[in-house]
């Protein structure tokens, strides 16, 4: 399943849909990377508005992500994590630590763009 | 319907001289029979049956007209469960019947009662039919009996699952009346929790709570426990998980009015009180969420000296 | 329409989200909420990851189930893998823990009302987890 990657100036924006397998997360994973690397991008943010099943592959995916495009200087924010999503996913003991959350897309800018700010 | 049995009575009489038994009939020849009888008895037998409804003082929330109309429903309705036993569509009715009493106070003892009241009724209008011939009035009742009982049964069962139902949706009304997520700011909510939470109405306003967050767009939240005398550890977790949960929806929670003995049993499941944002009232949290949202917190000039 | 019972072979990754698309579906058949729905298929992913993970293959069946006096979902995950040769440490965790090691099964019985696992090692592993419409 493709996942369609938007960009927007510097900040790279990816919509998760709903029923991605493993092997489609792992895709996207690699993609990302090479996405942030190829446009020189300083924020990148994944819209998981569309799932709404959060399990623990997803989220260690979610970490992967974040991780991996931290060592290449960008930040990740995570937006759209539907509510009963969010309670599942705590009952789970998934709580995404260390990656950063925001509402939707326009909050996830705002924090993207205060972000930007406080490091030029 | 049960086969009919042949009973010992039954074969006594057998032997006598020029004594013709009939006892062919099936049982559902019989109730047929029956069927038609209260039919045709229908007006008269009705309002047997609402005498009664008033001599007993059942169904004092009604008027005699509104007695009436459902009674004529509910005879209906009776004599057509008997000839056809879909008791399932009795259920159906039965709940029905009783979503539109219940809310004018009927209770289940009224409903039992008016039910067993028709079922008399019915049974002496038999007696009094066959009265003459005493094997078939027993034949007749064998039919009418188990189906009878069985209307009984259905219909209460069925208020009482109504009645349960409803039950159900006026203690929900009330834990989410009871507990309003207030906007007070732009992207800020307060929760006040006051009183004792048991576990399932710490996960509904849990959930409130989340959804609230989406609706407002809320960035801080400050849940107030300071009514809170004591949680278990199974709603301790659930606050953990509500702050947990918040955060993936972008929203940081400040927690205010925490007790010791309530910060104790956070400590005990494991909670750094460190990494938890706690401040000691709910003034002091409202206007540390209004810092974090940028607002600046200014003293306006005293109104009494003006 | 009510189905019976809804089993899925699990073989790979794609069988994941086959599994928890269908207990979705059938909670919401069931008249479960929204949220209690996602519970359930979430629970089910990780079952079924598990099966995937450890034993390669294995099976879901899902199906209604009646207590006393409500309605429930029963979700039975078996397979004849390894086996766990511990389970009092694989229930073991506390609160809040990541959940990224390991079974995450302590993380689905919070996720359900009720639950149990029979396993052997060499044998193969069930689980089975039960959900109420409240």
């Amino acid at each position: 399943m493709e996942v369609p990657i938007l960009k927007q100036g510097e900040v790279l924006i990816a919509t998760f849909q709903a029923a991605l397998s493993d092997a489609d997360l792992e895709h996207l994973r690699r993609g990302l990377v090479q996405q942030v690397v190829r446009f020189r991008s300083r924020g990148v943010i994944v819209d998981v508005t569309a799932m709404d099943v959060m399990d623990s592959f997803a989220s260690r995916t979610l970490r992967e992500i974040a991780h991996m495009i931290r060592l290449r200087g960008a930040e990740t924010v995570i937006v759209g994590i539907q509510p009963e999503v969010a309670f599942a996913m705590v009952q789970l003991g998934l709580t995404l630590e260390g990656v950063a959350t925001a509402l939707d897309l326009e909050e996830g800018l705002a924090y993207l763009i205060e972000k930007f700010k406080n490091i030029d | 319907m049960s086969k009919r049995e042949i009973t010992s009575k039954d074969s006594e009489a057998r032997g006598g001289p020029g004594v013709e038994i009939v006892r062919s009939e099936a049982p559902s020849e019989l109730l047929r029979e029956l069927v038609a009888h209260l039919r045709q008895n229908r007006t008269q037998l009705r309002e047997e049956w609402v005498v009664r409804i008033t001599e007993t003082r059942l169904l004092t929330a009604m008027t005699k007209e509104e007695i009436f109309a459902e009674a004529t429903s509910v005879y209906d309705s009776y004599v057509e469960a008997l000839e056809t036993e879909a008791f399932e569509a009795l259920q159906a009715y039965a709940r029905n019947l009783s979503e539109r009493i219940i809310p004018r106070g009927v209770e289940t003892h009224e409903v039992v009662g008016i039910v067993l009241l028709l079922r008399d009724v019915l049974a002496r209008s038999l007696f009094a039919k066959y009265q003459t011939d005493f094997k078939k009035l027993n034949r007749i009742l064998d039919a009418y009996e188990p189906a009878a009982n069985r209307i009984a049964n259905t219909v209460a069962v069925g208020f009482v699952q109504e009645r349960e139902r409803v039950i159900r949706q006026q203690q929900e009304a009330i834990r989410e009346l009871s507990t309003p997520v207030l906007q007070v700011r732009e992207r800020l909510l307060i929760l006040p929790i006051i009183g004792v939470i048991d576990p399932q109405r710490a996960r509904q306003l849990t959930e409130q709570l989340l959804r609230g967050i989406r609706t407002n767009r809320a960035k801080v939240v400050v849940i107030d426990i300071t009514g809170v005398a004591a949680m278990d550890l199974t709603v301790a977790n659930n606050l953990v998980q509500t702050v947990e949960a918040s955060r993936l929806l972008g929203a940081t929670v400040i927690v205010t009015g925490l007790s010791p003995e309530i910060a104790q049993t956070l400590v005990t499941i494991g909670v750094d009180l460190g990494k938890m944002n706690t401040v000691g009232d709910l003034q002091g949290g409202i206007e540390q969420a209004e810092r974090l949202l940028g607002y600046k917190v200014v003293t306006l000039a005293d109104p009494r000296q003006s | 329409m009510r189905a019976g019972e809804i089993r899925v072979a699990i073989n790979s990754d794609q069988d994941i989200v086959a599994a928890r698309q269908k207990g979705r579906a059938l909670a919401t058949e069931l008249g479960f909420s929204t949220g209690d729905a996602t519970l359930i298929a979430t629970a089910i992913s990780e079952l079924a990851r598990n099966i995937v993970s450890y034993a390669g293959k294995g099976e879901m069946s899902l199906k209604m189930v009646h207590g006393s006096s409500r309605q429930g979902i029963l979700i039975i995950a078996s397979d004849n893998g390894p086996g766990i040769r511990d389970i009092r440490q694989a229930m073991r965790d506390g609160f809040s823990t990541s959940g990224s090691l390991g079974l995450g099964l302590p993380g689905v019985r919070r996720l359900m009302d009720e639950f149990e696992i029979a396993s052997e090692p060499g044998q193969g592993t069930i689980v089975t987890v039960k959900k109420w419409k409240q």
